[in-house]
């Protein structure tokens, strides 16, 4: 379910790395706890972000969510997409719902990261907890 | 079901089960049902239940038939609302009331202490649960289960009858813009009820909505939710709800501060509005005269059938006129709109 190869944050980020440009979205636990989204606000290109800062928002039907950073960087592209079909978020968003490309500016941010299993573990307790 | 559940004032409800946009759609195209067994009914019996009534409440009841609802407010002696409800003429001496789930203890309280007229009041949100069956395919899926001809039953009348074995008060009533019937029924058949609905609804493409659509199409209909259009702050005058106001029927709670507010004017009044970007104006966001709030959003958010972005605002009188532009705040950004009459949305008849 979780790509192996991304690395995840605790607010259900994610990042792929590819050389020193990572690739960023929300997870599919976000978009299910979001719910419908209808509406997703990206930073502009060129924008430099420190790890943890809000990129942006992903807005649902009810709800406004801030996505931050999983790292520091500066935003190297913006999936226009977006704009037009917000609901890819719903139904692809390890994929073709990626939010932002950044030049990553400490790969060590990235080591930081929760990997795949991690990830996986911390999402069924949090499951756990709501059916508490 | 795979419902996502929340805590809504003490109730465990279903926010929305295969998704708000859909459900929604499922409603205005189809049939929804609703499981609204959270809502208050209180019950009013005697031979001056209808003197009770009028009192407490701000539309004329004296004009009701048997068999006839109307909708209306519960008001405060200041002319603002401890709640909004529907009353229900079942004869000369019995009203039923439904009221908001969250407000019905309060209500009951209300009525209770301002009952001089020996009437006999009931707080019976434990003797009914209610299941909305909303949509155009509504009347062709609850006629499956009754006998009573529901056709001859028009909007804001009801009947009683038996729904698939089940007693019933049937209502031609409901909160999201299309035709419908609300059912009230004794606790104990809520699963059947429920199951036997949305199995014959099946073929009809019925949907099991939640309280995420339950908000977005009673917000596009045009329709107030207590504690954001109308509380205990407001009039009916700055509601935008002089219709259920009828200050010509003589005595009630607030009618003197209702009066002189009506020849005094009002400082603020409830407007519709849509937003020109695809920004979205959520609920308590400012509405701006320049850098100046002059309002706020008392229930914002998307139209998914209308696909435009609207909501209610408190704004001043002079900002209020259909067409008038308005900007609002939405976290730090100054969005465009425009007021614009409401409903934003109307079934075709």
């Amino acid at each position: 379910m979780y790509p192996a190869d991304f690395r995840y944050t605790k607010d259900h980020e994610w990042i792929q790395v590819s050389g020193s440009t990572g690739t960023v979205g929300i997870t599919d636990y976000a978009q299910h706890a979001l719910g419908d989204v209808v509406f997703v606000q990206l930073p502009q290109t060129g924008a430099k972000l420190k790890a943890g800062a809000v990129l942006g928002t992903v807005e649902s039907v009810k709800a406004v969510s801030e996505v931050f950073s999983p790292v520091s960087g500066e935003v190297t592209e913006v999936n226009s997409d977006l704009t037009d079909a917000p609901e890819k978020i719903n139904q692809d968003p390890h994929r073709s719902a990626w939010l932002v490309k950044l030049k990553i500016e400490n790969p060590k941010d990235v080591a930081a990261l929760m990997d795949a299993k991690a990830y996986q573990e911390y999402v069924a307790e949090k499951e756990k907890e709501q059916t508490a | 079901m795979g419902a996502k559940m929340m805590n809504f004032g003490g109730w465990d409800m279903p926010v929305e089960y295969t998704g708000i946009l859909a459900e929604h759609e499922a409603v205005r195209r189809r049939v929804g049902l609703f499981d609204v067994s959270h809502m208050g009914e209180i019950e009013i019996r005697g031979p001056r239940a209808l003197d009770l009534v009028q009192h407490v409440s701000s539309n004329n009841a004296a004009k009701l038939a048997i068999g006839q609802a109307q909708y209306s407010g519960l008001m405060t002696p200041r002319g603002t609302f401890v709640d909004d409800l529907l009353v229900h003429k079942i004869s000369d001496t019995h009203y039923f009331l439904c009221v908001n789930a969250g407000n019905q203890d309060r209500d009951y309280a209300h009525i209770a202490e301002h009952n001089k007229f020996g009437a006999e009041v009931e707080n019976a949100g434990a003797r009914y649960s209610q299941i909305a069956i909303q949509g155009p395919r509504a009347l062709e899926l609850l006629q499956r289960f009754t006998k009573v001809a529901l056709a001859p039953i028009t909007y804001y009348w009801f009947a009683f009858g038996d729904v698939s074995g089940v007693d019933c008060l049937i209502a031609r009533t409901g909160y999201t813009g299309e035709d419908g019937f609300e059912i009230y029924f004794s606790p104990e058949h809520s699963e059947k009820m429920w199951n036997a609905l949305m199995d014959a609804g099946q073929p009809l493409g019925v949907a099991a909505c939640g309280l995420g659509a339950r908000n977005t199409l009673r917000l596009e209909a045009g329709m107030a939710l207590y504690g954001h259009e109308i509380d205990d702050t407001t009039t009916p005058w700055e509601a935008n709800l002089a219709w259920i106001c009828k200050v010509d029927k003589g005595e009630f709670l607030g009618r003197d501060v209702l009066m002189r507010q009506k020849e005094m004017g009002v400082q603020r009044i409830l407007a519709g509005f849509e937003m020109n970007s695809r920004l979205i104006a959520r609920d308590g966001y400012a509405v701006l005269d320049g850098t100046r709030e002059v309002g706020s959003v008392t229930s914002g958010g998307p139209a998914p059938f209308l696909k435009k972005n609207i909501g209610f605002a408190y704004v001043p009188p002079k900002l209020s006129a259909p067409g008038t532009p308005i900007a609002i705040s939405v976290r730090g950004e100054t969005a465009p709109a425009k007021i614009v009459p409401a409903p934003f949305y109307k079934r075709a008849k």
